[in-house]
């Protein structure tokens, strides 16, 4: 059993959870990732690691609540606990020498793309970040951000706050503008991902993506999480979940993850009897 | 005077029209006037050929010799000084090319049921002695880690615990059992026979650490250097799933057996309380003929799919799968197409499986294997039409622990070497069996290396001392 010791909505769908986890804490790395189950009628679900605490032996994850299993984990409270907690998984980021990185996060996936800032700000890289929201009713992680960053920018697709645009618009007037990246890092929906990758290809930088495919054991076990990278099979949970972002085949992705599309629409529609049922009490 | 019935005792089953689709144990088991009768058969052979086709030397003709007494607490006893998973042996051991190949009696008619024998008296012992555990052996103060807790690793475990070490057993999933619980299907092997034999091992004194990824929360070195384990036993499992490379083998409807199975079986998707979810199919082709395709192919009719067929390059002598398996599963109405190779998986036009491509293969020469090679018939491609492909053609180990511990040794295909007599790896006091060093073989195999080793760390440790 994993124990909550603190809970923060973020936004009307995106929860961070501190949970207690020593061995994990003691080990994680920016880009590594945890798999969770919440009770023993749940799925097996991977997030990223957002933060850690060696000292404290605690982890923490930002999700969004989008289905039936972060639903579930959202409704759970401080000092509750859930049933499995294991990691952490996957190769974590290899920064190499880098001097200048831009990094950009896609709505929750600037959960995933603050660790790396902050990791990077720590070894002394400069980090330029791109935060790109919907709207501002669901702009996360503002102030930890602009803690870490050398440029903080913030756009927003209808203009409400920050620029109004794109983040794909963001870097590439910043390449033009002179700014020299050794690597962008890009983390956030997969059409996100993909036009970043499009945007920085003509100026050869390389771009860096964390992918999130569908997975259940995360240790190479059960092949669900395949991704063609660069023409070959690749499997996220032990291969990545970092890759080449010039080498992915996105498209491919977003239709493997659309599998049980049609189940979670039917769920979406059913849990909220479950979550009142006898059975699953949350 | 034995019984000189030249067939077996047979089994009694679900009927394969209502089988199929529920996922109740197939095989019911004899009661006690069928074991009786099938041990008499045993001629008790001096020379006990059916023993040297054991991996775990089992003494078959003096337990069956006590079945047939009806002794059954005496034959649980006989067995378990050599096998301690024999509710899971006696179901899912390849009898016919082990201890039942060497039988007597198979010369002129069947073998003695050895296997549904064991089973019985495991299944007797579990029913009449339910709350007896074993107990907790005083401790010799020695530690000793054992990653993986399927086969090879409760073997190991239990062993050690006996012999008064302090067993931690890591498991990588949230629950414990490995291939038993993950791979292996509840109507061929009950989950609750495989918690029973690990609930004995807790009873040992052996603690199970689920979510434990070896190689990656710990490292070996941490386990010995900081946590002061004085030996470790890798059985980590065969891993990474296999897939063909042939074109739209990354489109919605294709999982590994491995996906698939652990969906089906670990995560429970074929029973409507549980989370996770799995594609309801219509049409299944599974491609593969190992016992992994077997079940899978099975689990796919019992989720409700039309038509399943099991697509295999060579013939059904070449089969790697149990008879039993295979000849079920033709009774539960998998159709078979054999000396068939998948060349292409189709695409509906929206990223979903609309059919697999298959080439008709003639047998050549004999390959490397010793089986002879499939060649294909030129100009014979058709198609099957199906919307899900399970691909069921193997495995290659699990990078975790080679990738993150200096001086294991592997070989090319990325198994660990070891000593044939000790199951020592290529570095002291660090000890491996099953799949990973074998490749995907068979759970007896794996108990029988998870024994050895445990004897090796034994007498190893005390060595040390």
């Amino acid at each position: 059993m994993f124990k909550i010791v603190r809970k923060k909505e973020l936004n009307d769908l995106v929860t961070l959870l501190e949970i207690e986890a020593p061995f994990i804490a003691k080990k994680a790395k920016a880009g590594q990732f945890i798999i969770f189950r919440v009770d023993d009628y749940s799925e097996r679900v991977p997030l990223t690691i957002a933060d850690y605490d060696r000292e404290k032996g605690t982890v923490t994850i930002i999700f969004q609540k989008t289905g039936l299993s972060t639903k579930l984990l959202g409704a759970k409270e401080e000092g509750d606990t859930i049933l499995d907690f294991v990691g952490p998984l996957g190769v974590p980021t290899d920064y190499e020498d880098f001097k200048k990185v831009a990094v950009i996060g896609g709505g929750v996936g600037c959960a995933i793309a603050y660790p790396q800032a902050k990791a990077l700000h720590q070894k002394g890289v400069e980090v330029d970040v791109i935060a790109g929201f919907r709207s501002k009713d669901i702009v996360i992680l503002e102030e930890e951000m602009k803690a870490v960053a050398s440029n903080y920018y913030l756009t927003t697709d209808d203009g409400s706050y920050g620029e109004k645009g794109f983040v794909t618009d963001k870097i590439k007037e910043l390449i033009e503008a002179g700014n020299h990246y050794d690597a962008v890092i890009a983390i956030g929906p997969i059409p996100m991902m993909k036009f970043v990758c499009m945007a920085t290809k003509p100026y050869g930088i390389k771009t860096i993506v964390s992918l999130n495919p569908i997975m259940i054991d995360g240790t190479g076990m059960c092949g669900g999480c395949r991704v063609t990278v660069g023409g070959k099979i690749k499997f996220a949970c032990v291969d990545g979940p970092d890759f080449d972002g010039h080498e992915v085949d996105f498209d491919e992705l977003m239709n493997r993850n659309s599998i049980y599309k049609e189940r979670e629409a039917e769920e979406a529609k059913t849990h909220l009897c479950r979550f009142t049922g006898t059975k699953r009490e949350v | 005077m034995p019984n000189m019935n030249p067939e077996k005792q047979k089994m009694p089953e679900q009927a394969p029209h209502i089988r199929n689709k529920n996922f109740k144990e197939v095989a019911l088991g004899y009661n006690a006037e069928m074991a009786a009768e099938e041990a008499q058969r045993c001629l008790n052979c001096k020379h006990q050929p059916c023993v040297s086709g054991c991996p775990v030397n089992v003494h078959i003709p003096e337990f069956i010799a006590e079945v047939a007494k009806g002794d059954f607490l005496a034959a649980y006893e006989i067995i378990t000084s050599t096998n301690s998973l024999p509710a899971v042996c006696g179901r899912v051991c390849p009898q016919e090319s082990q201890c039942e190949s060497k039988c007597v009696r198979a010369i002129k008619g069947e073998a003695v049921a050895i296997g549904r024998l064991e089973r019985f008296v495991a299944d007797w012992y579990m029913e009449n002695h339910k709350d007896e555990m074993p107990q907790k052996p005083a401790s010799n103060g020695k530690k000793v880690a054992v990653i993986g807790s399927g086969p090879s690793g409760l073997a190991c475990a239990g062993d050690l615990a006996k012999a008064g070490y302090d067993v931690t057993i890591f498991e990588a999933f949230h629950t414990a059992g490995g291939v038993l619980v993950y791979g292996i299907p509840e109507f061929r092997l009950p989950k609750a026979i495989v918690q029973k034999e690990i609930d004995k091992l807790s009873a040992l004194g052996v603690t199970i650490m689920t979510n434990m990824v070896i190689g990656k929360v710990l490292s070996i070195d941490e386990l010995i250097e900081d946590m002061g384990f004085d030996a470790i036993f890798i059985g980590s499992g065969a891993g990474l799933p296999s897939f063909m490379g042939i074109e739209g083998e990354a489109l919605v409807g294709v999982y590994s057996a491995n996906e698939y199975l652990t969906r089906i079986n670990l995560m429970k998707s074929y029973i409507e309380d549980y989370d996770t979810p799995i594609k309801k199919s219509k049409s299944v082709a599974v491609v593969g003929g190992g016992n992994v395709a077997m079940d899978a192919a099975r689990c796919a009719k019992r989720l409700g799919a039309e038509n399943v067929y099991i697509v295999y390059r060579r013939s059904e002598a070449e089969m790697p799968a149990r008879l039993e398996e295979i000849h079920h599963a033709k009774e539960e109405g998998i159709v078979f197409q054999l000396l068939r190779n998948p060349v292409k998986i189709l695409n509906d036009g929206s990223g979903k499986v609309a059919g697999i491509q298959c080439q008709v293969m003639e047998l050549g020469e004999p390959d490397a294997s010793g089986r002879r090679r499939p060649v294909p018939v030129e100009n014979s491609e058709y198609t099957l039409d199906v919307d899900t492909v399970v691909i069921s053609i193997g495995t290659s180990p699990n990078p975790l622990i080679r990738s993150t511990t200096e001086g294991l040794e592997t070989n090319k295909k990325g198994c660990f070497i070891v000593n044939e007599d000790t199951n020592q790896t290529t570095r002291e006091g660090i000890y491996a069996g099953g799949d990973a060093v074998t490749g995907a073989a068979t759970v007896i195999l794996a108990m029988g290396a998870g024994k050895k080793a445990a004897q090796a760390i034994d007498s190893y440790l005390k060595q040390k001392n």
